[in-house]
């Protein structure tokens, strides 16, 4: 009996002290966090995709409250929700998040473009890339190993007929895929642009055709044709100043190879947040 | 003296290994040694971790538990002194050595009962040391988890190629190549004792 009255005793009692120094430890020692921090915190998403250009949300949220940046709408993956809990916490002027979302321009798949070897290293873009810019016939074209799939923290794009389809629903624009893929054909557009072009080759039209019946010969067509003067064709390949197009879809009628498109990215997880 | 304290050592750190012989704080070793700046990063504060822990338990130990003939307390006693000793170190550090916790911050929590760390202060007590020995086998045992992670960050770093056979990938090929470097330091056993002959 008295065993265990004096074990409980004991055991209180070291328990207590513990207790006590802690509370103690943690009263004296306190190191205030920074209000405007754990504010700014909060209201971020957490993904830490590094789309606003910091080190992660903690980043985002210590130059925000250390003054170091005012703008509230860097983070992309929130949109506007985001930006407008930011400006309400920290009393800053709100503005528009741009939504974006990351777009493949190359539409060279298994049987529209050819290989020029056969590839049997390492099963990822950046080593296939290594060696003589990989297999693929057309050197700008997608090498369909899903680096950008692996990459994607919200696992919107799959691999699809051999090149990379990103699902614009759950596409966040974070911008990772775009930093990933060796062949930069991934670029983040404004979820308003109305026409993309799914073709990356800046080949001369003879062999973009003959590495790929799906690439842009340079033909100007669509430059000659549009009737806002958005589309120029810069070494051998159509451009969109989205600035200018007003998606009248005059350019996707008259592509010869079609690789002028509609952009559908209206449907795209930030344009949705931003409605 | 100074050479039974080399022997602690090198025993602790070589021969019972307590990740890779004597299977404790697998957790860790398992979940941190990815990378090696994490792994080293995690190794140093188990090393300070098992230091502050046994300079704390030995004295509760004998002046608290044994003058009560409580002797059968301590494992129950040692967590919540442990625990609450990582808990009062990341206090200080917050406060007073601020780039110490940027560094050890993460890892400190990972290690509040870690059982590598709850083991070193138990066997201390177990193996008859005096205070001097058991903070000599603690920073021994601390050296043998870092050298454990470091090894095994670096074999790890060469696993999960695409050679690597799917079934195999992931875990599976992680726990085959710990047995592997287990076995290793099995061979050291029995060398310690003449290395000081």
């Amino acid at each position: 009996m008295d065993g265990i009255v004096i074990a409980v005793i004991v055991v209180s009692v070291v328990g207590l002290v513990c207790g006590v120094v802690l509370a103690l430890a943690s009263h004296f020692m306190d190191v205030p966090v920074d209000e405007r921090f754990s504010k700014a915190r909060e209201c971020l998403p957490g993904a830490n995709c590094g789309a606003c250009g910091f080190t992660g949300c903690d980043g985002y949220a210590k130059a925000l409250a250390d003054g170091e940046t005012t703008s509230s709408n860097l983070c992309v993956p929130g949109g506007d929700v985001v930006a407008k809990n930011l400006s309400k916490a920290l009393g800053l002027t709100f503005e528009d998040v741009e939504e974006k979302v990351a777009y493949v321009h190359c539409n060279g798949n298994c049987d529209r473009s050819k290989d020029r070897a056969h590839y049997d290293g390492i099963g990822d873009c950046r080593s296939a890339n290594l060696i003589y810019g990989g297999p693929e016939g057309c050197i700008y074209g997608c090498l369909g190993f899903g680096d950008c799939a692996q990459a994607c923290p919200e696992q919107a794009i799959c691999m699809d007929d051999g090149i990379a389809r990103i699902d614009v629903r759950k596409c966040i624009g974070c911008g990772i895929c775009v930093r990933t893929c060796p062949k930069h054909i991934i670029s983040l557009l404004n979820v308003t642009s109305k026409t993309v072009v799914q073709c990356s080759s800046k080949e001369k039209g003879a062999l973009t055709r003959k590495a790929c019946i799906n690439g842009c010969i340079g033909c100007k067509k669509c430059e000659l044709n549009c009737p806002e003067k958005a589309i120029k064709v810069v070494d051998n390949l159509a451009t969109i100043d989205y600035s200018l197009c007003n998606g009248c879809g005059k350019c996707i009628e008259l592509c010869p190879i079609g690789c002028l498109k509609p952009g559908h990215l209206e449907m795209s997880h930030g344009a949705q947040q931003a409605l | 003296m100074l050479k039974e304290l080399a022997i602690i050592l090198m025993t602790s750190v070589l021969v019972n290994n307590y990740v890779l012989s004597r299977f404790l704080g697998i957790c860790p070793f398992l979940g941190v040694s990815k990378k090696l700046d994490q792994a080293t990063g995690m190794g140093v504060a188990v090393i300070f971790v098992m230091l502050m822990a046994t300079a704390t338990t030995y004295p509760v130990y004998y002046f608290i538990l044994v003058p009560n003939g409580l002797e059968y307390l301590q494992t129950i006693v040692f967590i919540l002194v442990i625990a609450a000793l990582v808990q009062f170190i990341e206090i200080v550090l917050k406060k007073y050595i601020p780039g110490l916790h940027k560094a050890l911050g993460v890892y400190l929590p990972l290690i509040t009962t870690n059982c590598a760390v709850l083991g070193v202060t138990i066997n201390n007590i177990t193996d008859g040391y005096g205070f001097v020995q058991s903070l000599v086998s603690s920073l021994g045992c601390g050296l043998g988890f870092l050298l454990a992670m470091v090894i095994f960050s670096g074999v790890r770093s060469k696993l999960d190629g695409p050679e690597t056979p799917k079934a195999f990938r992931g875990l599976p090929s992680t726990l085959i190549a710990a047995s592997i470097v287990s076995l290793a330091f099995i061979g050291f056993a029995g060398i310690i004792d003449n290395l000081f002959a």
